[in-house]
């Protein structure tokens, strides 16, 4: 068993690798281009030398004896033959000897005025503020940039001019990186001081490489191909470029060659140094593998979402997960998440052996790989033990507190369910597991708000903690029924939909009464076995009213008023449930349970509504059909005549318009002036039409009922079965299109109503084409729309998170950043957590007053 | 994180006051059911309790909440801006750009906007707030001149002005013969009486086309910027919208009401009413479009994300340039944008990370100071199990996920985790171990 030892971070310190460093960390000296030799075993001195690490089952590394996966790797070095400059660097290189005396090195201003920057330096240093620094440091450079002379040696400056991306020149003549380092080694530590330079951290001489490190093999490890070819990361291949260059510079300079050769080599070689570290520079053309694929080399390895940094640093993958379509369940509570067996089956949590736990363990071990069953032990001795039918017996005979039986989940065990885009933290939140047949994972409908969920194909995540402290996070911090209020606005956001809604309006309404068999047909479903204690006597039956019987539901001793809504010690007096007092993102009733009683009484509260909604539609269903839509030939007579005078009014806008004698509204242009008018007086036939189809409707009219319970509105209805109306694009008529008009079938000029999108059919009874057409721009419109606003949105909460995520409450009440900087003496200046309150605010229900 | 001693921290920074709003509401329910003082008092003390149990934990991480809430609702905001039909207002944007624009504090919003208050009388009637309005907006020389000709032969440019323009816009011809004289300091400019020449010194036509067209945008009255003007009654009131912001300027003409008169343009309110105001500019443009588009969003939020973008005096924008680059933690800055030239510039200067924030502590592997991971567990060990030498810190350190590996190694480090996880409740996290030895 090897031993592991848990440290805690406590610091990074970021600089400059020194060639002295270099060398101390570099377990090899590569100076051979060739990576393996005939036999395939890796080349002393090369790129993939043994003492750099294994990646290669069977081998072990020379350095430290280490086998495939248990040798981290270790760096390398290569000698450079000439000093070559470091390509990110660049920059601060050309500002760095601009700033210095060639001569004598020290900096290019007045003593005095150096020990004032100094000061700067230093205090934002001890201020830690890194922004300030950088700032301060470009002033000073461009500063100093300015200077000609220089104030120690008197030594006149000539102009450097930086030909990008690595070339310098002092006028005519070209400075090689040697002379560039010779002038940077003669910089004093002090005066790098003053440019806010750290010399134990980055002495500017090592921007200059003379020495080169190597990777470990396991940061860069070659791939073998199924045809048994080796195939090298692109890294390898760079720095065997790299290699090889350098290695015949080297030759070259022994040899005595003309300067122009070594010239040439010193310039490839600088190619290849660059393009090592960055394959994106501008001007310099990217190193390309034999494909023509640009490289990936260590730049874009760190880069972007794909990069290091965001993809495997900052976002981390987890085994002991699973995914799914996900199709809904109302017969679960809405805290459940139901698990198909097969992923049941799959996914383990370890639970430690205790004397009263072991029984139930031994039968997850006796199950062995039958469902409730058990995969692995680990023992006292932190070994690992698999079960088999062989080690089924033994096992069990060991077993003994202490253990870690990796059993697998059963029903109640805590999991946490998501769904992306995880945009809030209701995305994901932890439910109880149920396990069920069949291979979706099933949901609760009335917890689809917070998920953003449908069910048309989405899928979704299930996580299973893994340790105690986990597990008990997520079920104090992260259950459902902790999650209910919104911290966006303080209310709840889950609640009843669909035909529960519909049930519950059936039940609820004023005058509906249920012989007993329906009321205990209903509180049966939902798990009440009693029936109200209040009845009526309808003929010779026994009636209960529907409110009474809702009021089973309701916690004892509540009361509450909300609209029409009245509950009065627990009895509902009057009012109908709709989505207002029990629907999503609105339910004020289940909100004023869930603060005034408790989180679980409103989840109980709405996993028997639910219930109970649904027995009422099972028991007097609804339905839907065209004859829904039908109008009588009076209101349909009518609403074709206030189409009429609607058109009628806008031709007299026109002709006004065209007489110009019409009143432009201040601000606005004639023509605006009509358009606007237009606009409105057609809009403002909705109100109308909308009145008609709603006397018409009749009581038992199911898209009425609809509306009544909140699940669709009016204005469905009207388009439907009156007509459609007004189609608006960015706030106008739909004006675009051909010279003039927007469609071949109008005249040039048409401004009237039909010719600019407005549809005097509804969707009952069918568009014309011309209609359909205008109502598809409209519709295109929109989601073109929602196809730019995803991304823009996106990256708004991304930026937001970011500048965000290190605020927190502190001990004292302050809010504070990760700098300790405050932020808020007090959250809110109220400290109230929004989840826990009413709409961010504390309500005065006036409890004291029902006395 | 906290280093207060133990006896500070006494719940003394809990909020014990109701806040005023609270206290208003129980005295207007008071009022209305009548209630006696005996029941108020109750009522009070009930409220309290509520208040009580609604105070935030310590260690929540407020700004992801809040980050969370105005993003989330962005994926359903509309990009365009329905104004509605019938009120004429001028059209500001409004929807997720303006968003997006207030926090990338853009220097210029597309589309400046300033509301100006009037002071008593001269808000009460249509034609005293048209006049002001008038005068407000600013008139180009271009919209003056009824001619601007050009002669070749004599190198000059001759303005003639249409009277009743000029009394319109109440400027007079010696204003703009003053401002021209001033401005064009290398022509000579002579007045007649409805003409104003400009001769040119040195004979250059292309200089004086030049001129021409300068001249034509030169401002000769109104405040610079504001290029339309609307008097919109709101009240009872009649305010002056504009589209084009000039703070300043409004702000010195007498009529105005200063204290009320506000622009969108956020470095201008930073700039000439101070960072409070600004603050109250980015919470109020924030709030502005969620109500407009029906978005519930609490104003804590809001709040905290303009506390935050004025936190340092002058306000920064939620961008790489902004507060990211304010960030104390290389890998945190690193983690956002650019991350190669943050880690080159770090190396530079010698930065430390002192792995404060959470990002770093992703990265590495550590539990984050925010939520759960902010308490510290502090066990004092007695006897034998104390004596720090059998007690390597790194294993002592070790986080309770990891207990089960060590189980089995010392019989001292079992006993000595066991105690720990029977003493102290494993539930909320301890990320530390600090092992306090009696000496």
């Amino acid at each position: 068993m090897e031993e592991i030892i848990t440290k805690k971070i406590d610091k990074i310190s970021f600089g400059v690798t020194s060639p002295a460093w270099i060398k101390k960390l570099a377990a090899a000296n590569v100076v051979s281009p060739e990576l393996y030799d005939a036999d395939g075993y890796p080349v002393e001195k090369g790129l993939m030398d043994l003492a750099m690490g294994v990646i290669d089952p069977g081998l072990r590394c020379k350095t430290c004896g280490g086998r495939m996966r248990s040798c981290p790797g270790h760096f390398g070095y290569i000698q450079l033959a000439k000093p070559v400059v470091h390509i990110m660097y660049a920059n601060l290189i050309y500002d760095l000897i601009r700033s210095f005396c060639f001569n004598c090195g020290r900096i290019l201003m007045a003593p005095e005025k150096a020990e004032t920057w100094k000061a700067k330096i230093d205090q934002a240093r001890k201020e830690n503020n890194v922004d300030t620094l950088h700032i301060i440091q470009k002033s000073i450079f461009s500063l100093l940039k300015k200077n000609h002379k220089c104030h120690y040696c008197g030594s006149n400056i000539p102009e450097l001019v930086i030909e990008k991306p690595t070339t310098f020149h002092e006028g005519e003549r070209r400075i090689w990186p040697g002379e560039l380092r010779e002038r940077l080694e003669k910089i004093p530590d002090e005066d790098l001081q003053v440019v806010g330079i750290d010399p134990q951290c980055a002495r500017p001489e090592w921007h200059i490489l003379t020495m080169l490190l190597v990777p470990p093999i396991t940061t860069r490890p070659s791939i073998t191909l199924v045809t048994g070819e080796r195939s090298e990361d692109d890294l390898t291949h760079k720095l065997s470029d790299i290699v090889r260059v350098n290695q015949r510079l080297m030759e070259n300079i022994a040899a005595g060659a003309p300067e122009i050769i070594v010239e040439d080599l010193w310039d490839l070689l600088q190619y290849h140094l660059t393009t090592y570290f960055d394959n994106s520079v501008a001007q310099v053309p990217p190193a390309r593998h034999k494909t023509n694929r640009p490289l990936k080399t260590l730049a874009q390895r760190l880069k972007g979402k794909e990069g290091r940094i965001r993809y495997n640093l900052a976002g981390k993958r987890v085994n002991f997960c699973a995914r799914s379509v996900i199709t809904p369940d109302s017969f679960m509570s809405v805290d459940e998440v139901g698990v198909p067996t097969a992923i049941a089956k799959e996914l383990t949590i370890p639970e430690r052996v205790t004397e009263w736990n072991i029984g139930a363990l031994k039968e997850f071990i006796k199950n062995g790989n039958i469902y409730p069953g058990a995969g692995y032990v680990i023992t006292l001795e932190s070994k690992r033990k698999k079960i088999t039918e062989d080690t089924k017996e033994q096992v069990l005979a060991e077993l003994a507190p202490g253990w870690i039986v990796e059993r697998n989940i059963i029903n109640g065990d805590i999991a946490l369910f998501n769904r992306q885009p995880s945009l809030h933290r209701m995305s994901l939140m932890a439910h109880k597991i149920k396990v069920l047949p069949s291979k979706t994972l099933r949901i609760h409908p009335a917890v689809i708000v917070p998920y953003n969920a449908d069910f048309d194909g989405d899928e979704m995540n299930l996580h299973i903690p893994q340790t105690e402290e986990a597990i008990a996070e997520a079920e104090h911090l992260m259950l459902l029924d902790t999650q209910i209020v919104t911290p966006r606005y303080g209310l709840s956001v889950v609640g009843e939909r669909e035909d529960v809604l519909v049930g519950l309006y059936n039940l609820t309404k004023d005058g509906a009464v249920f012989d007993k068999e329906d009321a205990s047909e209903f509180l049966l479903a939902s798990g009440i076995q009693q029936l109200p204690e209040r009845s009526a006597k309808k003929g010779d039956k026994e009636v209960y009213s529907g409110k009474d019987i809702f009021s089973m539901f309701l916690p004892k001793g509540l009361n509450y008023t909300h609209e029409d809504m009245k509950i009065e010690d627990g009895r509902l007096a009057s009012g109908t449930i709709t989505k207002t007092h029990v629907g999503a993102e609105e339910g004020m009733l289940i909100h004023y349970i869930f603060t005034s009683c408790s989180p679980k009484i409103a989840t109980n509260f709405m996993n028997q509504l639910n219930l109970l909604g649904l027995a009422v539609v099972r028991r007097y269903p609804y339905t839907m059909s065209m004859s829904d839509l039908d109008l009588s030939a009076k209101a349909t007579e009518k609403i074709k005549e206030i189409i009429t005078d609607g058109i009628k009014e806008t031709r007299k806008i026109i002709n006004q318009y065209k007489e110009g004698k019409i009143l432009p509204i201040p601000g606005k242009t004639e023509k605006e002036t009509r358009e606007a008018m237009i606009l409105s007086t057609l809009n403002k036939l909705r109100r109308p039409i909308g009145e008609i189809v709603e006397r018409e409707a009749k009581e038992d009219n199911n898209i009425v009922l609809l509306t009544k319970v909140g699940q669709a509105g009016m204005l469905n209805l009207s388009q439907t079965s009156a007509f459609v109306g007004q189609q608006a694009l960015r706030g106008k008529r739909i004006h675009k299109g051909y010279d003039k008009r927007v469609l071949p079938h109008f005249t040039k000029g048409d401004v009237s109503p039909k010719a600019r999108g407005f549809i005097t059919h509804g969707y009952g009874e069918g568009m014309d084409p011309i209609e359909m057409f205008f109502n598809s721009i409209v519709g295109r419109d929109s989601a073109m729309d929602t196809a730019m606003r995803t991304p823009k949105s996106g990256y708004m909460q991304r930026r937001l998170i970011n500048a965000l995520q290190d605020l927190r409450v502190n001990y004292d009440g302050t809010v504070r950043d990760s700098g300790h900087k405050i932020v808020q003496f007090t959250y809110g200046d109220d400290n109230i957590d929004v989840s826990k309150s009413d709409e961010g605010e504390v309500k005065v229900y006036g409890k004291g007053k029902s006395k | 994180m906290a280093k207060e001693n133990q006896s500070d921290l006494e719940n003394d920074w809990l909020k014990t006051e109701l806040p005023e709003k609270t206290l208003s509401d129980i005295e207007r329910f008071a009022k209305e059911h009548k209630l006696t003082s005996a029941q108020k008092e109750k009522l009070i003390t009930d409220t309290k309790v509520k208040y009580e149990e609604m105070q935030i934990t310590p260690g929540e991480s407020v700004g992801i909440i809040a980050a969370q809430s105005l993003g989330e609702p962005g994926t359903q905001m509309t990009m365009r801006t329905h104004h509605f039909i019938g009120i004429a207002e001028l059209n500001v944007t409004l929807g997720l750009p303006r968003i997006i624009e207030v926090l990338d504090l853009r220097k210029e919003p597309k589309t400046p906007f300033m509301m100006i208050y009037l002071k008593s009388p001269h808000g009460k009637t249509r034609e005293s707030a048209d006049k002001i309005a008038n005068r407000i907006k600013q008139v180009s020389l271009g919209e003056l001149a009824k001619e601007i000709s050009l002669s070749m032969s004599e190198f000059s440019l001759s303005i003639s002005f249409d009277k009743q323009e000029l009394s319109m816009h109440s400027v007079s011809m010696e204003e703009i013969y003053e401002s021209l004289q001033k401005s064009q300091k290398e022509f000579k400019v002579t007045k007649r009486a409805d003409t104003i020449n400009i001769e040119q010194k040195v004979r250059d036509i292309k200089k004086l086309y030049r001129l021409k067209e300068r001249i034509k945008e030169s401002v000769i009255s109104g405040a610079k910027g504001i290029t339309h003007v609307l008097v919109v009654e709101r009240d009872g009131e009649h305010t002056i919208q504009t589209f084009g912001s000039n703070l300043k300027s409004v702000m010195q003409i007498d009529e105005v009401d200063e204290t009320r008169t506000i622009t969108n343009n956020i470095y201008e309110v930073a700039d000439i009413l101070g960072i409070e105001a600004a603050r109250h500019v980015i919470i109020s443009e924030i709030e502005k479009v969620l109500t407009e588009q029906g978005m519930p969003v609490d104003s804590r939020h809001v709040h905290l994300i303009g506390d935050l973008m004025c936190q340092t005096g002058t306000p920064e924008s939620i961008t790489r340039h902004g507060i990211t680059s304010q960030k104390s933690s290389v890998l945190a800055r690193a983690s956002f944008e650019i991350p190669l030239k943050h880690l080159v510039d770090a190396a530079i200067i010698g930065e430390v990370d002192k792995l404060t924030s959470v990002v770093e502590n992703i990265m590495i592997n550590q539990p984050i100071f925010v939520g759960t991971g902010l308490p510290d567990l502090v066990v004092k060990m007695k006897g034998e199990k104390a004596k720090p030498a059998k007690l390597k810190p790194s294993e002592a350190q070790q986080s309770p996920a990891k207990q089960d590996v060590s189980l089995g190694k010392s019989k001292e480090v079992k006993e000595a985790q066991s105690e720990q996880s029977s003493d102290a409740p494993r539930a909320k996290g301890a990320s530390e171990l600090k092992i306090e030895s009696e000496q």
